[in-house]
Formats: structure tokens, C-alpha cells, sequence
């Protein structure tokens, strides 16, 4: 089953074309790397994926909802998570989830349930009352993946979730992204650290509006002769 | 030479100790990189460097000059890329240019040779307002920003931050013929990586500098025995190494498995293949690697 089918995407702005008919599909407990230089059109692409905004022309659906005619859907049964915007500082751990948890419509009682376990899986329970802003980075990152799919989403959008955070958070935020997939959630991650696309089940390239490659982390490595993702993106983004 | 002196300075934000007795000293004409996660001091450090903060105790000098008396006469002489963008997004790039050179007496033509070779790429845009440029393009201007009252000592707090990793090549390029210009350059990353491109790093995390050396002799001093290896299914591994028993640190690395060893390899080795054979697990070849700096800052944070 597909969780992402994009058909002919693409967005321009006036002269300009963002994107420019992109094809592509990710399956269900997927981890899709969307990597692409500065300004190549990832972020134009995520907003229309998550029903932010319209494409001018083609489609993608998402969840098996249009993000032309159903985007309401879209963000019911999406996730997002930014390395910018995540969480309230001035909430506290606790409110933050109740905050997300009750906007997606999750009853009180089962709301207050999940975050009880999710708090337990992040060993964070006995933050629950403390405010946002006095959390380190780290468990923040955390915290607002765990926030970002306590609906349980089809598909979660991570943007450049890992940016800034130390050699070993990543690591641990990676596990948390394996642990979603195992579970069925679809995850769509762009990153800049190029070792993390080598977790990537599958990851794709974007350039100048135009998806590139699209494969498993070893075939692209075969596909331009080098050893490393890092390599391949500099090899292509070069040429 | 030292250009940049710093005895025992704390910093304290309300309940958060942002820096903690930091001691260290940038020599003339190096480039000097500020490693570590966000949140771990680097712009509160930046900040009192460039004069726009107090440390709570201990005292810095500046290119021989104290940063709290003498900060008018430090503002002058360095130069400090900060890290959020900071040029008038409604001046043009030649406007925001001009406006700098005048703030500093100088104008843009006395001193362009510093510069010249990014302000090249910019003058095809050089009517544009500033806010109006790409990324990168506006991080060559405030680049050249920085630089046009001609430095001697220049700051950059995480100038390569949310940037492709080709863009950030090229950048580190930019920094290298500054440095060969006679600038001293402090800069500051959350990418290990980019440690190898600085004569000597400070590695820091949580307000603490954790290792100040050259990347080489950090990477000569790791402890462990460090080995690589290819494995699927690294993130089921490493829930099984939990019941693995002689001392190591383990993590995935991109593709690969890095295992560090703290017992003497003949044991270890030859231990770990057995658990792993026990275990059912396939694997590639064990092969013994040299460790870059993300494997030194992952032993150096595991060991507090």
C-alpha cells in the first residue's frame, strides 16, 4: 500500500517553477530521505505534500487523500515536526501534548493515556511538569517527534529534524524513527547530514525543482561509482 | 601570538549556568572552530568575544585589550558574522555594503581586495534588496559585510548551519583564502565533519570545553580500539548489544557499525564474533578504522 503517490507535482511561482513534475511513491513504514541542495524546491514540495498548499497543476495523494480537493483530510492524518518551530516554551511538557493531542480531536481520556506512555518510552515522565523552555535541545527534539505522531498519523513530515543536536541525540532520535516506521507510520525526512540518509530505506535527490534519483541508499552509491551518500550528493549537485 | 585570551569566565542565565570556567586561547593567523551541539555556550561565548555581553567573572582579552573596558576599541577591529541574518532586508546588497563601509569610515572601494572574489559573485544581484537573496547569497553578503573595515580578527557564528554540504564546501573554501589573507578566524559548528578544517577546535557541550587540541591529535588520542563493520538491521542491534558484556561503545555509523573496544582487542574481538554468531546475526567484515572527530566527541561526552 502507498502512503505517498505524486503524480506530475508541480508549483510555480510566477516564472519561476519550484517544482517541476515530480513523480514518486513511498510505501506504508517507509523511512523516505528527501535530500536536495539550498533551495532545490524540498520545502514547496512538503508544504503542497501536507495540504499547505496548491499545486499548479498535477497531484499527489496522500493517505489515499488528494492534496488538491481533500487537504482537510491531509492534516488530520498527517504529522510535522521542524527543527524551527516544534513545541511551546512557555507550556510545559505535558500541556504541550494535551495541546496537540486535543487540536487533533483525541478523546481526553485516551489522550492522557498516550502521552502517560509515551512520556514512559522517552524516560521522560518525570519531566512531564516541567516547562518547554528549561528542557535540553535534545529531549526537545524528542519530544516533539513523540508529539508530532501522538495521533497516530499515516505519514509524518520530519524537516530537517536532527539539525544542530549532538552526535549521540541523533542517534537516539534515529532509533525513535525506527521504532515509528516498525509500527506503520510512513516517515518523510529531509536532513543535511548525509550519514543519516544512509538509514533511509529509500531516499530520493532534488535538484532545481527536478527529482533527480530516487533509490535505496546502495543503489544510488552504485549508480554514480562512489562509496558514500556524501559522494553521490556532491558528485550530482556539481555537475 | 595570542590574538584572543580567556581566564576562568562563567556566564549565568537565571537558573542556567550557560558557560562554565572556560579557559582557552586562539593564536594569531589560526582558524580557530568552536565545535558542539546547539545550546551547549557557542554564542553566549561569541557574545562576550564581540563585546555585546558581560561575562558574570573571569576575564578575556581581545587582541591585547580587555573586552569590557576597551570594548568601543575592539568593536573596530574585528569583525563578527552573527548567527541569524542581520543586513537591512530593504537596502540593496550595494546599499547594505556602503552602509557598513560608512559606519566604519572607510568606503567600499578602499578596502574591496579583501573581498573581491565573493563580491564578485555578488554584483549581478547588486541592486536586489538584501532580503530578497537566496541562502547562501545572503551569507556572502554579510560575509562581506563583515569584512569590509579589513578585520584583523573575524568572527562566524555557525555560518554554515541548515546549508547543503556542497554550499558548505564552498564556504570553508571562502574562509581558507581569508585565512590566508592575515585574518584570525573564530567559527562556530554543530558538524563534526567540518572540525578538520580548523587548526585546532575546542570541542563543547553543556557550557563545559570538553577538548581544546588540533583535530589530528584529538583523533590520536581515542581511547578505544575502534572497529567498522556492515550490518543489516543496525537499529535491531543495537537493542541486542545491550546484553553484550566486556566494555565498549557502540553506534550506527551512516551505513556501517562502529564498535569501540576498552579491553585489549584479542579478547574483545574474537568476543564479539562469538555474540554475534550466537545471536544468528550476519555481518560483514570487521575491519579495524581510524576514528573521525563525531567518533572522538562521542567517546569524549560518554566518558563524563
Amino acid at each position: 500500500m502507498q502512503s505517498i503517490v505524486a503524480k506530475d507535482l508541480t508549483k510555480k511561482f510566477g516564472d519561476f517553477i519550484a517544482v517541476n513534475h515530480i513523480n514518486f511513491e513511498v510505501e506504508k513504514g517507509e523511512i523516505f530521505g528527501f535530500l536536495g541542495a539550498n533551495g532545490a524546491g524540498k520545502t514547496t514540495a512538503i508544504k503542497m505534500m501536507s495540504g499547505l498548499l496548491l499545486p499548479t497543476s498535477g497531484d499527489a495523494l496522500i493517505g489515499g487523500y488528494s492534496i488538491k480537493t481533500e487537504s482537510k483530510q491531509i492534516k488530520r492524518h498527517i504529522g510535522y515536526m521542524s527543527q524551527r518551530f516544534s513545541l511551546y516554551n512557555d507550556l510545559t511538557v505535558f500541556e504541550n501534548m494535551q495541546l496537540f493531542g486535543t487540536v487533533y480531536e483525541i478523546p481526553p481520556k485516551e489522550l492522557k493515556q498516550r502521552i502517560y506512555n509515551s512520556l514512559e518510552d522517552l524516560q521522560l515522565l518525570d519531566q512531564k511538569n516541567a516547562l518547554v523552555a528549561s528542557i535540553p535541545l535534545g529531549w526537545k527534539q524528542k519530544l516533539a517527534f513523540a508529539t508530532a505522531i501522538l495521533h497516530r498519523p499515516e505519514i509524518v513530515f520530519l524537516d530537517e529534524p536532527t539539525s544542530g543536536v549532538d552526535p549521540i541525540v541523533r542517534r537516539e532520535f534515529w532509533k525513535l524513527i525506527y521504532q515509528a516506521a516498525a509500527s506503520g507510520i510512513t516517515i518523510f525526512v529531509t536532513t543535511h547530514y548525509m550519514d543519516e540518509a544512509e538509514y533511509c530505506h529509500r531516499m530520493s535527490i532534488m535538484s532545481d525543482g527536478c527529482l533527480k534519483l530516487i533509490g535505496t541508499p546502495d543503489e544510488l552509491k552504485r549508480q554514480m561509482g562512489v562509496d558514500t551518500i556524501d559522494e553521490v550528493f556532491v558528485k550530482f549537485v556539481k555537475r | 601570538m595570542s590574538e584572543i585570551t580567556i581566564q576562568h569566565i562563567n556566564k549565568r542565565f537565571g537558573k542556567i549556568q550557560a558557560l562554565k570556567d572556560i579557559s582557552l586561547s586562539v593564536e594569531t593567523g589560526e582558524v580557530f572552530g568552536l565545535v558542539g551541539p546547539d545550546g551547549a555556550g557557542k554564542s553566549t561565548l561569541f557574545n562576550i568575544l564581540t563585546t555585546l555581553l558581560v561575562p558574570d567573572s573571569g576575564n578575556v582579552e581581545v587582541m591585547g585589550m580587555d573586552v569590557v573596558k576597551d570594548y568601543l576599541q575592539i568593536r573596530q577591529v574585528i569583525g563578527y558574522l552573527p548567527g541569524v541574518f542581520s543586513l537591512y532586508p530593504d537596502l540593496s546588497v550595494q546599499e547594505n555594503l556602503a552602509f557598513f563601509a560608512t559606519m566604519y569610515k572607510s568606503s567600499i572601494l578602499d578596502n574591496i581586495s579583501l573581498i573581491k572574489p565573493i563580491w564578485k559573485q555578488l554584483l549581478p544581484f547588486k541592486k536586489r534588496p538584501a532580503g530578497k537573496l537566496s541562502g547562501g547569497m545572503k551569507q556572502k553578503l554579510a560575509l562581506c559585510c563583515a569584512l569590509i573595515h579589513k578585520p584583523k580578527l573575524l568572527f562566524l557564528d555557525e555560518p554554515t548551519t541548515g546549508v547543503d554540504p556542497v554550499s558548505r564546501r564552498e564556504f570553508w573554501d571562502i574562509l581558507k583564502d581569508i585565512q590566508h589573507k592575515g585574518v584570525t578566524v573564530v567559527v562556530s559548528t554543530p558538524y563534526m565533519d567540518e572540525a578538520t578544517r580548523c587548526d585546532r577546535i575546542a570541542l563543547i557541550q553543556n557550557g563545559e570545553i570538553i577538548k581544546i587540541d588540533t583535530p589530528s591529535n584529538i583523533v590520536s588520542n581515542f581511547r578505544g580500539h575502534l572497529f567498522t563493520m556492515r550490518t543489516n538491521d543496525i537499529f535491531g542491534l543495537m537493542q541486542l548489544m545491550e546484553h553484550f558484556e566486556l566494555r565498549c561503545n557502540y553506534y550506527p555509523y551512516g551505513e556501517h557499525f562502529h564498535i569501540a573496544f576498552y579491553d585489549e582487542v584479542e579478547k574483545a574481538l574474537p568476543a564479539f564474533e562469538h555474540f554475534m554468531q550466537e545471536h544468528g546475526r550476519e555481518h560483514g567484515e570487521i575491519l579495524p578504522i581510524t576514528p573521525n572527530i563525531e567518533d572522538c566527541f562521542i567517546e569524549l561526552i560518554q566518558m563524563k
